[in-house]
């Protein structure tokens, strides 16, 4: 009698941590997108800052976020998937492969503030490029790597080895068959795997406050050469995206809607991010279907 | 002629032709050169990475103690942070850090645990279609937002019941236990379900409850996962930044109670680092804050492979 | 419980004209780790002819298969002689990726690729150089028709290899293989997850393309192996016991073992 009363007991606390933990999700959604959305109109989408009070629109970060956003994943990308296709296919599984794997690990482990002092440290302060776009996507890069290197060697070795027979027993390369044949194969998990880290990315502001810099100059959107220093395109200029906008505006923001600014600015960054997350899954099954079914 | 045309037959016939044809190199030789190429340098680029980040972090934050000849047990042990007057304590950002980072794992682990049982145990169906994407979406908000919430909501409403700011360890409490819940709940989740069925087949068959068998066998044999999970957790907390900073108060003295405002190692980098000149002792200072991160980072990671070390000797045995 | 048979006990037959062979090993030797796998293995494969190596699981027939394209690269450890066109391709300077445009390989589990049936057969070989549309179109018919395979799958050429059939998968990877023009062909059990009429119509192909290749079949199917076969080794436990004509070696094997084996005393 007494393990049934308890057992019941157990299970009535397991259901309300349940119910809780759904609360606070509900609970942070619903806040945002009511205190945040009935602020979020076209000219707050594509408007410029207040370069003094913070108040104002968020075109520029906007516009920004996705910059380093697509210069952070072309570099990125090329990289995890080299690196990727060694850890899968050509490392041996010695002493060496396992310190790598560890040199990986520890970079996925070390906290984005870390990540991005260090880029303040190499770009900022040693090679003197200043608070750019160019220095802020490579240290997103480096945040992003070790996650995207590790997403895409999963995902290679998940292929059977058959299909690697298959290819190198016609006397295709190993390179060819891991890029011909295996890569098709495993690209709907490397998208999602993509798609979902271009979420963290978009989201991230601790790695970008010292490299791609707190200050959005107004940019001249009719200038697309990226040399001019007014052109948005310009990689070394200072680029403050919308996550650090968020914290910038609640941190040392003089406007005096700052709550009301944040909380339509952290809507904008929550529904990008849901979409990320949304795309990858679609993006995935679709992908899926594709490499498997037939046409 | 006869006798060499009969030797000749019963040698492998050497073939020129083939000999050069099967040693040439070809198009899939130089393939294979440039792909083992490029993937070496890809791995090789992450490694570089790695290697000048341990080296340039160890050696900007070693120069406080090397260059500005400060005794390592005073920056550990000093209460008094006042770079610009020389008085660098350390102590209660460390402090502040590791508050809010057990504070934030005592508070999350509970739920983390009851959500996995749940989601493994009681309903494995609702948990795959409903409590698994509400885990990836609370992992999904970005820490700004946190942060913003925290300030918006947390912060205000401490002041209300508490009084005083409303900033303080409390309030970042609270937001790590929401950041870091969905990290524990997922791992542990992970842990769970690598728990042989048998082992709560035989549990059951015996009479046991879903609950004895739960506490005393599902739990008892997923404990080095579940711990792996809670560090994750740790770490996360122990390294985050900006939603920590925006809620804590950012006062670099002794937290005398969770209610008043201090400070974390993370929250002093990010509000000082960008104001000190670059070789000053200030400056120094803050790059071994970031020195003590990157250890624990280290420390963290040094702890998960030893429990996972352990976990599987036990299951050897 | 399982008979001790001497391994000094065996009986291989040999060539005297080597110039008739496809290929020959000699003391080839095959660890996996420290662990010994395949024990001086000195067979002559006849060209144009079908020669199946039979024996029980875990003999060391598939082992010695794939040590004869280098398959076994990076896996296991292979010594001795490999002798092909009169060169030892077990050298170090063999360019391994020419030896297998050479000897093709047919695997256990159908394997084609995630592609369409037409880049399934095209792939590997505009890879190799053979851009020109026309004779890769002429390529795809006659490796097809040589697979029997064309007349089911002419038509949809441009399905998804993965849409056909087991066997009609395992004939397509045949028609892969031959597309190549290898001179050797080696297939690895490749009916052992097929219905039996598909095994039929593979057999039926494989006893048409024994005419232009020479063939070396893994089967640990003995009726499989005496109806196509022409020549059969028996492997045991990584040696090989005996080596004879079919025929023979299935109406009067010569030693215990293959007596024992044939008779269904195990395997």
């Amino acid at each position: 009698m007494n393990a049934k009363r308890t057992d019941f007991i157990a299970t009535v606390v397991i259901d309300l941590i349940v119910a809780s933990v759904v609360g606070i999700l509900f609970f942070l959604l619903a806040y945002i997108l009511t205190a945040g959305l009935p602020h979020v109109s076209w000219s707050f989408l594509t408007g410029a800052t207040d370069a003094f009070s913070g108040a104002g629109g968020i075109g520029v970060q906007l516009f920004n976020s996705f910059y380093l956003l697509v210069l952070t994943m072309l570099i990125s990308v090329p990289i995890s998937l080299g690196a990727g296709i060694y850890l899968a296919e050509y490392a041996k599984d010695n002493w060496r492969t396992s310190l790598i794997r560890s040199a990986i690990e520890v970079l996925s482990s070390l906290p984005s503030v870390v990540v991005g002092l260090f880029g303040f440290l190499l770009f900022v302060v040693k090679f003197k490029i200043g608070f750019s776009v160019i220095s802020g996507s490579i240290a997103l890069t480096f945040f992003n790597l070790p996650l995207l290197t590790r997403n895409i060697e999963e995902s290679l070795s998940a292929v059977s080895r058959s299909q690697r027979e298959a290819g190198l027993s016609l006397g295709l390369s190993k390179w060819k068959t891991e890029l011909g044949i295996i890569l098709p194969v495993a690209l709907p998990g490397i998208v999602t795997g993509i798609v979902l880290s271009a979420g963290r990315v978009f989201g991230e502001a601790a790695a970008l406050i010292y490299t791609a810099g707190q200050s959005a100059p107004v940019t001249n959107f009719a200038d697309w050469n990226p040399m001019d220093p007014a052109s948005p395109l310009n990689p070394f200029r200072p680029a403050e995206t919308l996550a650090v906008h968020i914290w910038k505006v609640n941190t040392e923001g003089l406007a005096s809607n700052a709550a009301a600014l944040s909380a339509a600015a952290s809507a904008v960054l929550i529904i990008a991010v849901l979409l990320f997350n949304l795309g990858a899954r679609l993006l995935g099954n679709y992908l899926y279907r594709r490499v498997t079914a037939s046409k | 002629m006869e006798q060499t045309n009969s030797q000749l037959k019963n040698q492998d016939t050497k073939s020129h032709e083939w000999d050069t044809r099967l040693h040439h190199a070809t198009k899939a030789t130089h393939e294979d050169w440039i792909g083992r190429g490029i993937s070496y340098f890809c791995i090789g680029i992450i490694i570089l990475v790695v290697a000048s980040m341990l080296w340039f972090i160890t050696s900007k934050g070693i120069a406080t103690f090397t260059q500005n000849h400060v005794s390592l047990w005073k920056f550990l042990s000093g209460t008094n942070w006042a770079p610009d007057q020389g008085q660098i304590g350390a102590l209660p950002m460390i402090l502040g850090s590791f508050a809010v980072t057990f504070a934030a794992a005592i508070v999350a682990t509970p739920f983390a645990l009851g959500t996995a049982i749940f989601m493994t145990e009681i309903s494995p169906n609702r948990g795959r279609k409903f409590l698994q994407p509400v885990i990836e979406l609370l992992v999904g908000i970005p820490s700004v937002v946190y942060g913003f919430i925290g300030l918006a909501v947390i912060v205000p409403f401490m002041r209300h019941v508490v009084g005083g700011s409303g900033f303080g360890i409390i309030s970042a409490t609270f937001v790590l236990f929401v950041m870091v819940l969905p990290t524990i709940t997922s791992m542990t989740v992970d842990s769970l379900r690598a728990v042989p069925r048998f082992y709560k087949e035989a549990s059951l068959a015996l009479g046991a409850t879903r609950w004895q068998t739960v506490s005393r066998v599902i739990l008892r044999s997923a404990t080095s996962g579940i711990l792996t999970a809670i560090i994750f957790g740790m770490a996360r907390a122990f390294g985050e930044a900006l939603a920590v900073q925006m809620v804590i108060g950012n006062a670099a003295i002794m937290p005398k109670n969770l209610i008043s405002p201090a400070s974390t190692l993370t929250s002093q980098l990010t509000t000082g680092i960008g104001d000190t000149i670059d070789g000053t002792l200030p400056n120094n200072a803050l790059w071994s804050l970031a020195l003590i991160l990157l250890l624990m980072s280290l420390f963290f990671n040094a702890l998960v492979r030893f429990i996972a070390k352990r976990g599987q000797l036990k299951h050897e045995r | 419980m399982l008979k001790q048979y001497s391994f000094e006990e065996t009986a291989v037959q040999t060539f005297d004209d080597k110039t008739s062979l496809a290929m020959r090993t000699e003391d080839m030797q095959v660890f996996y780790g420290s662990n010994h796998a395949m024990f001086d293995a000195n067979l002559a494969f006849p060209k144009n002819q079908i020669t199946a190596l039979i024996g029980a699981s875990g003999s060391g027939k598939s082992t010695y298969l794939r040590s004869l394209n280098r398959m076994n690269d990076g896996i296991a450890t292979v010594t001795g002689k490999i002798w092909y066109h009169g060169v030892n391709i077990n050298e170090p300077g063999v360019n391994i990726y020419e030896i297998r445009r050479h000897i093709g390989m047919v695997f256990q589990r159908p394997n084609p690729f995630a592609k369409s049936i037409r880049e399934n057969i095209v792939y590997a070989l505009r890879a190799n150089g053979v851009k020109k549309k026309a004779e890769l179109e002429e390529r795809i018919e006659q490796s097809l028709k040589g697979a029997a395979l064309w007349d089911e799958v002419k038509d949809s050429l441009d399905k998804s290899a993965l849409s056909l059939s087991g066997g009609q998968q395992q004939r397509l990877c045949i028609a892969r293989s031959i597309a190549m023009a290898p001179d050797v062909l080696l297939l690895d059990e490749p009916c052992s997850a097929l219905d039996p009429i598909s095994t039929v119509k593979v057999e039926e192909t494989l006893l048409e393309l024994q005419k232009k290749y020479s063939i070396i079949i893994v089967t640990h199917n003995m009726q499989q192996a005496s109806r196509i076969s022409s020549q059969c080794a028996f492997f045991h436990l990584g040696h090989i016991m005996e080596y004879a004509p079919t025929g023979t070696m299935f109406s009067n094997p010569q030693i215990p073992v293959t007596q024992d084996y044939i008779a269904g005393s195990f395997g």
